[in-house]
């Protein structure tokens, strides 16, 4: 195994771990992202708004809101006794960093939109059935675009007083491309359209995930590096 | 200053070299050969001590971490609390674990700050015999601190820095008493 791999692989353990014993991030998010569905469920005029129509964007608003909070603690755990600083030091390529990182976060806010997942159908009465395979692979698209703008901002962050404040507000404007394509794809596939009408939604998706995947990791030592 | 030796800030003006070697970014081998200990002990509150330090000697990739890392705990005085999250312990057991992660992958440059903070008599005693050990094997030391005595025997040259200029830098002599009058005027005690 290429040495930058296992070293991201390493560091990407060492967060899951972490999060496994302290469970802030992920208790947090999952407990919002409840919330929200709950607050919208009882928000909706049923007679006014059907199920399917808001579904889509319901889902992808609580996915995003969600990720944000556990994005929030990506490198907040490394503020802690400046650790940081030892990873830093270490012979560790920025890259390798970034994508540990990245693969860690990856795993806190795909295990907060599974398990948001059921919640959603329970409370909106959605039968996914056959729409699941092609979700569950709109929702992979769209996670790796936005959690690796997430990661590098939060990183950023991180280093000024107010990082709960500034991930939000510099993450969100990113964040649009992938969720506009990410509900025009949900609302077709709950509709059972076929997938060759979202071809070019799911292009821009891969193509988003390409470009700001390379992108961060290239930039990923400007952001961390004094 | 220690964080311009061990890479972490850039310098604005001039070239930091360790072992002869430019220190740049990319350069795995020149940064694998320094240990730092600072005012924080880099330890992650949420791992156990072992974890911490197996994931220190991973970064350096060590081979074995797991038992280098239980040794180098054992080592530190450590080795009946491998189980135990930093936050838990005392300032000076802290201090012990972290030196124990900056000396776990034997680096060839030590910077130390203030490293005697919150150590026993015991812990400091060990400590400085550690140390001379390990200067006697060709461990290059950088140690900063307000409280000369505690180094004094370990030093080979002594450098004082005043509002960020050398104000000093010669080779150790003689007992520090004798030094003691110099260095108050130099920092206008």
């Amino acid at each position: 195994m290429p040495d930058s791999l296992r070293l991201a692989l390493a560091i990407a353990a060492k967060d899951i771990r972490a999060e496994l014993r302290s469970r802030t991030a992920l208790q947090s998010a999952l407990v919002f992202a409840a919330l929200v569905l709950v607050v919208f469920n009882f928000a909706r005029d049923p007679t006014v708004l059907s199920a399917t129509d808001l579904a889509a964007s319901v889902l992808w608003v609580t996915f995003a809101l969600a990720a944000m909070v556990a994005l929030n603690r990506a490198f907040n755990v490394e503020r802690e006794n400046a650790a940081l600083d030892g990873l830093l030091l270490a012979p560790v390529p920025r890259e390798a960093l970034f994508l540990g990182k990245l693969l860690a976060n990856l795993a806190f806010v795909g295990t907060v939109e599974l398990v948001t997942l059921p919640l959603f159908t329970l409370f909106f009465n959605v039968s996914l059935g056959a729409a699941l395979p092609g979700l569950v692979g709109v929702m992979a698209l769209a996670t790796i675009g936005f959690v690796s703008i997430g990661t590098i901002f939060s990183a950023m962050a991180v280093r000024t007083r107010f990082a709960e404040l500034l991930l939000p507000v510099l993450l969100l404007p990113f964040m649009v491309p992938p969720l506009i394509a990410a509900v025009q794809v949900t609302s077709r596939l709950l509709s059972g359209r076929p997938l060759s009408e979202m071809w070019g939604w799911l292009r821009l998706l891969a193509l988003y995930d390409i470009v700001f995947v390379t992108l961060c990791m290239l930039v990923f030592s400007a952001v961390v590096d004094e | 200053m220690l964080r311009l030796l061990a890479g972490l800030m850039r310098p604005t003006a001039g070239e930091i070299r360790v072992l002869g070697r430019p220190l740049t970014r990319g350069e795995a081998r020149t940064r694998r050969a320094i240990g730092l200990l600072s005012h924080q002990s880099f330890l992650y509150d949420d791992l156990t001590l072992l974890e911490n330090l197996t994931f220190a000697a991973r970064l350096y990739g060590l081979e074995r971490p797991g038992e280098l890392a239980a040794a180098a705990l054992d080592h530190a005085g450590l080795g009946d609390r491998l189980g135990e999250v930093p936050r838990r312990l005392s300032r000076g057991l802290t201090q012990r674990a972290a030196i124990a992660r900056a000396l776990i992958h034997d680096p060839r440059v030590l910077l130390l700050d203030e490293p005697f903070t919150g150590l026993d008599a015991n812990a400091a005693d060990r400590l400085r015999a550690d140390l001379h050990t390990r200067l006697g094997h060709g461990l290059g030391v950088v140690l900063v601190t307000h409280h000369l005595a505690e180094a004094w025997d370990l030093a080979s040259r002594v450098a004082v820095l005043v509002e960020g200029r050398w104000a000093a830098y010669e080779p150790r002599a003689g007992a520090l008493e004798t030094f003691l009058p110099r260095y108050l005027g130099l920092i206008g005690a």
